[in-house]
């Protein structure tokens, strides 16, 4: 497999593609085509399209309905450490922050996941600082081989990995990968991400492509919207799965578009994205991208994320905890961000199978994935 | 411009040799079709002899030879058949062909995917005819090959493009050109295939046995700069239901 290195243009030079395509003609043009490129992602991102968006939404709707027929896939975080050697300005774990800063034991870790296996969970998302002295691939190679005959799909969202440990992790069983760049503005990355291995801009946009070629199932890429221009974060993050679509197409992809929500450390969004913004951007980049799948998580309140159901997400997390042993111990404090969606998992599908739309929470099996043995699925044969 | 492997093309369409009334109608037709690019069967012609027919009509120095290896049976043969075929001056380009049928000469995945990680190893460039496979597609690129040339129908039926569907796969995922090849039976269809986001397109029989090759040549060649043009130019969306009517209700959530 040739490695080759995706690079993304400047934020000035994707202003001026939005700025070139941003009359309501081409918006139209992006509607009416049965494939968009670039450029028509540019239009459906611009200022254009905002008052069309009742038109963004409705193509959005049928991509997605006809590609995931009526589902939501439904997902839990498992938050692991909070520890992290990385100072971030937006983050409530970052190194600066007095927070109560834990990792969980092994044992701890079961316990929190086999709570989540208690709920009805089957898709677990692990979840930890950057702390990898404490929690490296070694921790989370031994916690997957435990859980995994308990859950069907386990994805991590940890620090950045090299492939060779993206290939063992894959072989413990680990499914899928989520590095979010956070921000695709090499000027505002520096800006927020003060001190820590996290400042390497072009390391972490290399991971991805890294996850993939480790040969995982799924890998994930996002940008938290608050710090840069979301339109263009829109665009980078269109060129990125585009990218990425092209050089790994045994990968399957999926967005996520967290926005910031309050946290330890007080940091305050450098740019405004509200609802519709937010909408404009899932729309767009759905409409970019019929195959991708669209996470939308707790962070976003219950009203929001009831309305969009259907709409182009297809992925919801579901009574969430960013503690490190928060489900077990509620009372903890510690977290990363405050959740905007406070009900539990029954009560996230019993509004999603309201709308029409099926709660999936198995759409995978550890039975692909495990060569050694395991006693899931293939101990009944 | 089209670029394979480095080199650029200005003509989209690439022409045959077979299947000609005479080498002097062949002649005619390829400086009618603009094409740059010719394939040529090594079955048929003696690439070492320049008193060959084919090889004494046709300037090297405007077609870019690609020596086909037509008759191949497995992989094995076709890599025999291109070794030799570079041995005798035919140069690193190939247009890999592994038919096991002669009835339908159709390709044999299996044998063709083989034959090209062998081939690429050894320094050739490698466009491999094959089936409308998008996963093939696929794998043929991941094993290096330059192009690759799925079929619209099977070689010299003139059926048009009956693979639509998984060609349009095949253009959208590749990152290689595409060039579809075989089955092109009118200048329609060829404009089809250029519409649809071809990066270009073979054409040998339709124009070999037409009533008049060089105007046919012509033909064919103004059909894929039409295609071409208008697939820059962005189609509209075909749709069967009609446009949705405004859903304005299904936002009233939104702050």
């Amino acid at each position: 497999m040739i490695h080759e290195t995706f690079t993304i243009p400047d934020f000035a030079e994707l202003q001026r593609l939005v700025e070139r395509n941003c009359h309501t003609a081409d918006v139209h043009h992006a509607l009416q085509s049965d494939r968009i490129d670039i450029k028509g992602l540019a239009a459906l991102l611009s200022p254009a399209a905002e008052h069309l968006l009742p038109r963004l939404a409705a193509r959005s709707a049928r991509i997605t309905a006809k590609r995931f027929g009526r589902t939501i896939q439904i997902y839990a975080p498992l938050y692991l450490s909070n520890f992290c050697i990385n100072r971030c300005a937006y983050c409530g774990f970052s190194a600066g922050n007095k927070i109560d800063r834990r990792v969980l034991t092994m044992e701890e870790a079961e316990q929190e996941a086999m709570i989540l296996h208690g709920r009805g969970f089957k898709h677990i998302l692990l979840v930890a600082g950057e702390a990898p002295a404490r929690l490296g691939v070694d921790y989370l190679a031994a916690l997957t081989t435990r859980l995994r005959d308990g859950f069907a799909a386990i994805s991590i969202e940890v620090q950045p990995l090299e492939e060779d440990e993206y290939v063992r992790l894959f072989a413990a069983g680990i499914t899928s990968v989520a590095v979010y760049q956070e921000t695709y503005d090499r000027g505002i990355y520096g800006q927020v991400h003060h001190a820590g291995k996290k400042c390497d801009f072009d390391y972490r946009l290399a991971t991805p492509a890294r996850a993939a070629a480790a040969g995982m199932r799924e890998v994930g890429i996002g940008a938290l919207l608050g710090l840069a221009d979301w339109r263009l974060e829109g665009l980078a993050m269109g060129m990125h799965l585009a990218w990425l679509r092209k050089h790994y197409w045994r990968t399957a992809l999926t967005i996520s578009f967290p926005r910031l929500r309050p946290a330890e450390g007080g940091f305050q969004p450098l740019v405004k994205v509200n609802e519709r913004m937010l909408t404009q951007m899932i729309f767009a980049l759905r409409i970019f991208d019929p195959d991708v799948g669209l996470l939308l998580s707790t962070r976003e309140e219950a009203r929001f994320r009831d309305g969009m159901v259907g709409l182009g997400p297809t992925r919801y997390s579901a009574g969430s905890c960013t503690a490190p042993g928060g489900y077990a111990h509620p009372e903890l404090t510690g977290e990363q961000f405050s959740v905007g969606d406070h009900r539990s998992m029954q009560e996230v599908c019993a509004d999603i199978c309201q709308k029409g739309y099926d709660p999936v929470r198995k759409d995978w099996d550890a039975t692909f994935q495990i060569k050694d043995g395991g006693s899931g699925m293939s101990a009944a044969f | 411009m089209l670029t394979i492997a480095g080199r650029t093309f200005r003509s989209r369409l690439f022409g045959g040799t077979g299947k000609f009334s005479s080498p002097k109608v062949m002649k005619e037709a390829l400086d009618a079709s603009g094409c740059e690019m010719v394939t040529v069967a090594l079955r048929r012609v003696d690439l070492a002899n320049p008193a060959d027919d084919i090889m004494s009509v046709l300037d090297r120095k405007k077609f870019l030879f690609l020596p086909n290896t037509s008759g191949a049976r497995d992989a094995h043969e076709a890599v025999r058949l291109a070794r030799l075929a570079r041995a005798a001056g035919g140069g690193e380009w190939l247009k890999l062909e592994v038919t096991p049928d002669p009835r339908t000469l159709l390709p044999d995945p299996i044998e063709t995917l083989k034959a090209t990680e062998i081939l690429v190893k050894e320094g050739f460039i490698v466009l491999p005819y094959m089936n409308a496979d998008p996963v093939l597609a696929l794998r043929l690129q991941d094993a290096g090959a330059a192009a690759v040339m799925p079929l619209g129908s099977p070689i010299g039926t003139n059926q048009g493009i009956l693979t639509a569907f998984q060609i349009a796969i095949i253009i959208e995922q590749a990152r290689v050109p595409v060039v579809v090849d075989a089955g092109l039976g009118a200048p329609s269809h060829a404009a089809q295939a250029m519409e649809m986001g071809a990066d270009a397109v073979l054409v040998n029989t339709a124009i070999a046995v037409a009533g008049d090759p060089v105007r046919m040549a012509r033909a064919f060649a103004l059909a894929v700069e039409a295609g071409r043009e208008a697939f820059e130019a962005g189609l509209g969306e075909r749709r069967e239901d009609a446009a949705a009517s405004s859903p304005e209700t299904g936002l009233d959530f939104l702050r």
